[in-house]
């Protein structure tokens, strides 16, 4: 196993704090017709926590995430990164897409050191890229280019992408979504990996309930239109998670519950 | 088999031969008659010259079915009037007679439009790069792009004419403009359609602008600047033909229309077949050149 820390300047964990963030769209080019996305949004999330943000579709889970990652401007509130308000994009704080947005011209290689190359430090932490890749298994393809990648290997590529910057907080906007059941729950295990070696704060968005309970320390709940912070659950379970424990299991019931999609289908399948 | 097929025509073109006045075309048969005898009997031995040969002789072989048909019609049964049709024979021969001449022009039109071209891509990346990135740029740029854009290089002629200090200049500048257009716009597109999440991405892993636009937007406009490059090319062959022409006293285009004075046609197509082989190794040059630079697309590009 590679321990990544060392060989870097050791970057602490940074908190994340909102204060009452709204965000609001502009809907169909009409400035006057503004789609609320955002209606004061509070929360905190402790420097090197694990935490995953829930909810149905437009619930404004990716907005937060663009907002705390720089990528958008609010309208009113305040986000904090450790002591210091957000004012646009940093290496420091790092995004995983869905779709993992390799860029296609470059290598495998190319793509995990883009970041060096980005902050021009390249030449002198030229090692680590092999470290990287070793890190998420991707030795042998170094020199293949994304179009060749499974959904998997290429999540895996955006991972070592992300990670390669040590950033102090990593941002994921359902990362393992477009992937099958299998590759999902083997890549799970791999971010929590990378998680507990590197010492980050890290904030996911999912829509899987189960992904949620198996990784998080803490879940938001969030409601739809506008969004907004439902409530908040601790998963006290000690890792690693067995996926069908009782305890797992009345976990998983109590949040579709709050979902309101306990009707619908029984919350608990006999397995 | 297909070596075989070919062979049997190069025997019948061989025997409709006699009509023709000169020996050229009865060697230079005999030579491909002897090519083809040798290659087929070394397929024999390798396997990816059999493949090659299996795929290209059916081609070649109806590139002399062709050839033959014109020689029947021509100088079999003189179908067509003198001097405007004459036979292959007759073309060889010019060919061969004004190879220093022919050569000469070869090179001078390479030379101008190598110019024109490398000037004309190196001002259109520049502008489509800028107007496609920069708002500003787009604002005050793009109105004049599409002013000035469509307006054929050609119908500069009489300006560039009296403007520029040498014909030589001028023949560059028309030609630069020509492939400026095309690349301006499809460089310009591709910047302005690099997808968002690409430049998120980067932003959020620590690019500045100058990462942001020479890594990630050009790279990714680059397939569109390779469609600008084609289409850049063709009207660069275009302007050449024409500019050599009207002013320049040299060249493919000038010996054409020389040749079209004296009415020696024969000429005349010699100048088109040298013009065919001419431009169309230039454009496979730029293909292998794509095919290099957009490595990372193959698979997903079909022309």
């Amino acid at each position: 196993m590679v321990t990544i820390a060392a060989s870097d300047a050791v970057r602490e964990p940074s908190s994340l704090r909102a204060r009452g963030v709204t965000k609001s769209f502009v809907a169909h080019g009409d400035a006057a017709d503004r789609t609320l996305a955002l209606s004061d949004v509070s929360f905190a999330v402790e420097a090197g926590e694990l935490v995953t943000l829930i909810g149905p579709s437009g619930c404004g889970k990716s907005t937060l995430l663009r907002l705390f990652a720089g990528l958008e401007t609010l309208d009113a509130g305040e986000l904090l990164v450790g002591n210091d308000p957000i004012s646009g994009p940093s290496a420091e704080r790092g995004l995983v897409f869905q779709d993992p947005n390799l860029f296609p011209w470059l290598t495998v290689r190319g793509n995990i050191q883009s970041g060096l190359v980005a902050r021009g430090v390249l030449h002198s932490k030229r090692r680590e890229v092999d470290n990287f890749m070793r890190l998420v298994g991707l030795e042998g393809f170094a020199n293949a280019y994304p179009h060749h990648l499974s959904g998997g290997m290429a999540q895996r590529v955006a991972l070592a992408r992300a990670l390669i910057n040590h950033p102090r907080v990593l941002f994921m906007d359902e990362p393992l979504g477009a992937l099958d059941t299998f590759t999902r729950m083997n890549l799970q295990d791999e971010v929590l990996r990378l998680w507990q070696m590197n010492r980050m704060t890290m904030l996911l968005v999912t829509h899987d309930i189960d992904e949620a309970i198996y990784m998080s320390d803490r879940i938001v709940i969030m409601t739809t239109r506008p969004g907004r912070i439902d409530k908040t659950i601790s998963v006290k379970l000690q890792r690693p998670r067995q996926r069908n424990s009782p305890e797992f299991l009345k976990l998983r019931g109590e949040i579709l519950e709050l979902l309101h999609l306990a009707g619908k289908a029984p919350a608990v399948e006999p397995t | 088999m297909a070596v075989v097929g070919a062979m049997a025509v190069h025997a019948v073109v061989s025997r409709q031969e006699p009509a023709a006045p000169t020996h050229s075309y009865w060697i230079f048969l005999g030579m491909v008659l002897a090519v083809s005898v040798f290659l087929s009997l070394l397929q024999r031995w390798s396997n990816g010259l059999r493949r090659w040969m299996g795929h290209m002789c059916p081609i070649i072989a109806a590139a002399f079915v062709l050839l033959t048909l014109w020689a029947v019609i021509t100088s079999g049964f003189r179908l067509l009037p003198l001097p405007y049709f004459p036979s292959p024979a007759w073309i060889l021969q010019s060919m061969i007679e004004d190879r220093a001449m022919l050569f000469d022009s070869t090179w001078h039109s390479l030379l101008l439009l190598l110019c024109g071209y490398a000037l004309g891509v190196a001002i259109a990346l520049v502008t489509g790069v800028c107007i496609g990135w920069f708002d500003q740029a787009r604002y005050w740029g793009m109105p004049a792009l599409k002013l000035i854009g469509p307006i054929p290089a050609t119908a500069w002629i009489p300006l560039a004419m009296v403007l520029s200090p040498s014909q030589m200049m001028s023949a560059v500048g028309l030609i630069a403009l020509s492939v400026w257009f095309p690349v301006t716009m499809l460089t310009v597109s591709g910047i302005a359609n690099t997808r968002a999440s690409y430049l998120d991405v980067a932003r959020t892993l620590g690019a500045g602008r100058g990462y942001l636009i020479f890594r990630v937007a050009v790279p990714a406009a680059m397939p569109s600047i390779f469609i600008g490059l084609f289409m850049g090319l063709g009207t660069s062959f275009l302007t050449l033909v024409v500019a050599e022409t009207v002013g320049v006293k040299s060249g493919l285009g000038w010996y054409l229309s020389w040749a079209q004075g004296w009415a020696e046609y024969g000429k005349v197509y010699a100048a088109l077949i040298i013009m065919a082989a001419f431009f169309s190794t230039i454009i496979t040059v730029l293909f292998k050149v794509r095919d290099r630079v957009l490595v990372w697309q193959k698979g997903v590009i079909k022309w």
